[in-house]
């Protein structure tokens, strides 16, 4: 069985809070620089503009793009032929949010407890840490850090499967509206369809990290993220929500089976700041 | 282009539209979620505030720890609606202006009429860029709260847009209908 060490892991996830924190991902800048070919308003160019330039000074001076450095989310994927040794797993995981967000700078925006003592952790834990077991003897390691002000303005909803096609789309629809300018546009949107209550926001946000699980799509839900694309960007709202056509750079659905009697549907709007890191040990 | 230095009064307000740029230099105060509960829990209480915000103009953020060889961190807005139900008490004892992101509130709108108000929006996200318009900074009041303390900012050429004038025009409302189809 092939032993990994717990001070491995608190190392590569503090590095991973970090380069989260300073890389846009290559693929949110790509969409932004097709944005700005396409936004027909001139101050949604500018925003767009700049926030390309924002992202070039994050990564130039090694600083955090955004200064809500998020709640961290990491989701660990476990071959079932590893052993983590020299101590406790989820620690370990903490460990590295806190040693990141030190080094790095990073802003901790981590409360307590959420109603009656909302006193700063000060080192941005507990992370909010999600395990899957899995073949094969491989660790792989997910930092999502994601912003409070879009996280606010995400949403889930049980329909019913007379909902349909017309359902999802409403309720996808009605919470970005919502979202408007307070989400950072342009944002992006994942959506989870389907699994339980408590499943479908895991699916939602997941569907944002497309580039990390391969996420395999049909023609129907190609085309159902082609159509709420096209329809969002005729909102509006645009670029920090100043009036434009680029309301969202994409639309990723991440789909799974469920019962007979529901239609969980779930949105998970990111800001233009999608930040993610990843690696396998 | 315009520019701005605080304190503001209401001839300075009066001049500024929906939708104008500016830039701000001088003197502006970070306060979010939790200062500002107790920024109303003090007033509430008749105790007098940490700092004078009388014709003050408030940024909605909580900035990153500064590196080393920095004044400050990044230091983007944060979204505004959740300061809505602190606001017009707030302007009522004097503030004249606002800074952050995102919508307003019927009521902030009607409390920034009545008071002569303006809010600037910043581009959220934009954090690291918007840091390079911040030369001094020193934490003035509640520092037990971290990010969340208040801080005096010294900003040169801050660029904003007014997002809502103290008419009731709104930059977003007014974006919007403009592109939707």
């Amino acid at each position: 069985m092939r032993q990994i060490s717990s001070k491995k892991i608190t190392q590569v996830v503090a590095d991973l809070c970090k380069k989260a924190n300073f890389i846009l991902p290559f693929f949110v800048k790509s969409a932004l620089e097709e944005a700005y070919r396409n936004e027909e308003s001139e101050r949604g160019r500018e925003v767009i503009h700049k926030i390309i330039e924002n992202a070039g000074v994050a990564l130039s001076e090694d600083v955090p793009m955004c200064q809500d450095c998020g709640i961290t989310t990491v989701f660990a994927e476990i071959g079932q032929e590893i052993s983590v040794i020299d101590g406790d797993l989820k620690e370990a995981i903490n460990q590295g949010v806190r040693q990141g967000y030190k080094e790095g700078y990073l802003r901790k925006s981590i409360v307590e407890e959420p109603v009656f003592n909302r006193k700063n952790t000060s080192d941005n834990t507990p992370a909010i840490i999600y395990f899957d077991i899995v073949p094969g003897n491989s660790l792989k390691i997910v930092v999502v850090p994601k912003g409070g002000g879009s996280e606010n303005t995400s949403a889930l909803k049980m329909l019913n499967p007379s909902d349909g096609i017309e359902g999802i789309k409403k309720f996808v629809m009605e919470t970005v509206e919502k979202a408007g300018p307070n989400a950072c546009p342009p944002m992006i949107i994942g959506v989870g369809i389907g699994g339980s209550f408590d499943s479908v926001g895991i699916l939602a946000k997941k569907a944002l990290l497309e580039e990390v699980y391969n996420i395999q799509k049909d023609d129907n839900i190609l085309g159902l993220e082609k159509e709420l694309l096209k329809d969002i960007n005729r909102l509006g709202i645009g670029p920090a929500g100043l009036g434009g056509r680029i309301t969202a750079l994409k639309v990723n659905i991440n789909t799974f089976p469920t019962h007979i009697g529901c239609l969980p549907v779930a949105v998970s709007v990111s800001c233009h700041a999608l930040r993610y890191a990843w690696e396998v040990l | 282009m315009i520019t701005i230095t605080p304190p503001l009064d209401s001839e300075m307000v009066k001049n500024l539209k929906a939708g104008d740029e500016a830039l701000i230099s001088g003197t502006v105060y970070t306060a979010r979620d939790e200062a500002h509960k107790r920024f109303f829990e003090a007033i509430m209480s008749g105790y007098s505030l940490p700092i004078d915000i009388r014709g003050q103009i408030i940024y909605y953020a909580g900035p990153t720890p500064p590196k080393p060889d920095k004044e400050v961190g990044s230091i983007g807005p944060t979204t505004s609606g959740r300061m809505d139900f602190y606001t017009p008490l707030l302007l009522k004892h004097g503030l004249n202006g606002m800074i952050g992101k995102g919508l307003r509130s019927p009521e902030v709108k009607k409390a920034m009429m009545n008071e002569t108000a303006v809010y600037f929006s910043a581009i959220g996200g934009v954090a690291a860029l918007l840091a390079k318009h911040v030369v001094k900074s020193k934490v003035v009041a509640y520092e037990d709260l971290g990010p969340e303390a208040v801080f005096e900012l010294s900003v040169e050429e801050f660029p904003v847009f007014v997002a809502v004038d103290c008419y009731g025009g709104d930059i977003y409302e007014e974006g919007k209908k403009c592109y939707k189809r």
